[in-house]
């Protein structure tokens, strides 16, 4: 079972992750967007270790629901709103329990991922942070290294793609042959979530 | 690439400690971005709200004032302000009369406007929006994020803003700056990219002799690139590319734009070729006005902007403005 202190470090986990990978999410941001995604993710999870540090939340939802509020309000544009939704879609699916188990955690999530897709509009093919997503969370149930490996095969995929949202869309066909910075971080926050899971040996 | 800069983190803090010093009709909120005029709430009148990322001053921060925006809100650079900005900058402006969002087309500052706007209406707040998105480079909306807002904003904002300060209603606010932009479109191109204060190198690679035609505000590239062309070639290359998704039933105010490093010499020789290209194509020019004013930081270019003004829309554009990047009439 997994208590708020797993989804405690798993965000510290995140949090680390895109402070080491924050030069390769600008510089892929930067052939197809604006050349900000990492340092938007570095000052949003930063501020999300802090203020779960500050207010230390006592259960898995309230953990996801905080970090989700504080993204928002700490990282603009659009991975803000999308990457706050994710987590707070996600931390009120699980609800007030103090420990859920992997099969809940999973459903949470895919809600969480629905909550992505309302709200940004984009749909799997759409060269966007759905694309690791979607098969992050398909690939829950077979456990977390499954996930993370779905995770990056995702992002990875996204290579070929023509962007149909956000800012890399406007390029038209040039979107083609970069991967898309959106899914490469979310597929960080997944592996992030497996590499807290196996530290436990969950 | 060399910055008049101290450190990337605190651009965005440092230009606004900038602006309270130079403009004290300004009440500059630096910890929390807001930028609001100081006599704001004005008794009995709407207020225009506006936001979105750093990089393209004068906007919005430079056009807040009597006859135009009540407050800004600036993000990080090319990054949209996050939710609480918006949502304290309208209880700030708010006399009870309303708020107007004017929100530029961007997926993020869609999606923040959108919480601001839910978390304004939490308290009370009557909230309405016009989205902008005026730039014809963007052809197939079905497959993207759809059309960018860029030059019309400052259309929108001075028009929209002359109605509220004549002390019409929400209502007829949100409509007039929806017609304006509605009757507006324009087109971009740039003979540079330009370089973040974060990523301290050019956004993208454009070789000397070559120019991005169809570009945004954000330093992304343009969706087509060619050998370089001479004033006039890009003038009638970004007219004809106006005028063929409007063609203008009314006279038009033409927006010259600089990019931001463009030196005001050369645009005025662009502005000439636009006239020339508007003249033979039949289009008569109520207003111009040149300048640097929806800008992408060092990017070298320039925008072209076309509104179809009717005599009502020609009548709020002259009304009295006075903001620190653009006055006329006070």
């Amino acid at each position: 079972m997994l208590d708020a202190d797993f989804f405690r470090r798993w965000m510290t986990a995140a949090a680390a992750s895109v402070d080491r990978e924050a030069d390769r999410l600008t510089a892929l941001d930067s052939a197809i967007g604006d050349a900000d995604h990492g340092s938007n993710l570095q000052r949003g999870f930063t501020a999300v270790t802090a203020v779960l540090e500050k207010e230390a939340p006592d259960t898995p939802g309230a953990v996801l629901t905080l970090a989700g509020r504080q993204l928002i309000s700490t990282v603009g544009g659009a991975s803000g709103p999308l990457y706050g939704t994710l987590l707070r879609r996600t931390g009120k699916a699980l609800g007030d329990a103090a420990e859920v188990g992997e099969e809940q955690l999973a459903a949470a999530l895919r809600e969480g991922v629905d909550g992505v897709m309302k709200l940004g509009g984009a749909a799997p093919g759409d060269k966007t942070m759905i694309d690791a997503l979607v098969p992050a969370v398909d690939a829950l149930a077979s456990g977390f290294a499954a996930a993370r490996t779905a995770a990056e095969e995702g992002a990875e995929a996204t290579t070929p793609l023509q962007a149909r949202k956000g800012r890399a869309s406007y390029l038209g066909e040039r979107s083609i042959g970069h991967q898309d910075p959106g899914a490469t971080s979310s597929a960080l926050l997944i592996a992030a979530l497996a590499d807290t899971a196996e530290a436990d040996g969950e | 690439m060399k910055m008049l800069i101290n450190v990337p983190e605190t651009v965005v803090a440092d230009a606004l400690r900038g602006m309270a010093d130079a403009y004290p009709d300004l009440n500059v909120d630096v910890e929390n971005r807001v930028i609001v005029r100081r006599d704001a709430p004005v008794a009995g009148q709407v207020a225009l709200v506006s936001g979105g990322g750093s990089g393209h001053e004068p906007l919005h921060g430079g056009f807040v004032g009597h006859g135009m925006l009540s407050a800004a809100c600036p993000g990080e650079v090319f990054t949209s302000p996050v939710p609480d900005q918006m949502a304290r900058a309208a209880a700030a402006v708010d006399s009870g009369a309303g708020v107007l969002f004017i929100v530029k087309n961007y997926t993020g500052d869609v999606l923040n406007f959108d919480m601001a706007a839910e978390l304004a209406e939490d308290e009370g707040i009557q909230v309405a929006k016009v989205l902008v998105n005026d730039d014809v480079a963007v052809t197939d909306s079905l497959y993207t994020a759809g059309r960018r807002g860029t030059g019309a904003t400052l259309f929108v904002e001075k028009i929209a803003g002359a109605a509220a300060a004549e002390g019409q209603p929400l209502e007829r606010v949100e409509s007039v700056g929806r017609q304006v932009n509605e009757n507006s479109r324009s087109f971009g191109v740039a003979l540079s990219a330009c370089t973040t204060p974060a990523k301290g190198s050019p956004t993208f690679d454009l070789p000397a002799g070559e120019l991005e035609l169809g570009i945004g505000i954000h330093g992304e590239p343009g969706r087509e690139r060619r050998p370089m062309m001479t004033s006039g070639e890009i003038a009638d290359f970004a007219v004809n590319a106006v005028l063929e998704d409007m063609p203008p039933r009314s006279p038009v105010l033409v927006l010259v734009n600089g990019m931001g490093a463009t030196p005001l010499l050369e645009l005025f020789g662009f502005n000439a070729e636009v006239q020339r290209v508007l003249r033979e194509r039949g289009v008569a020019v109520a207003r111009t006005l040149v300048g640097n004013y929806v800008t992408s930081l060092d990017m070298a270019g320039a925008s072209v902007t076309l509104c179809q003004a009717d005599e009502e829309l020609l009548r709020l554009w002259d009304a009295p403005v006075k903001t620190p990047a653009l006055r006329w009439g006070m």
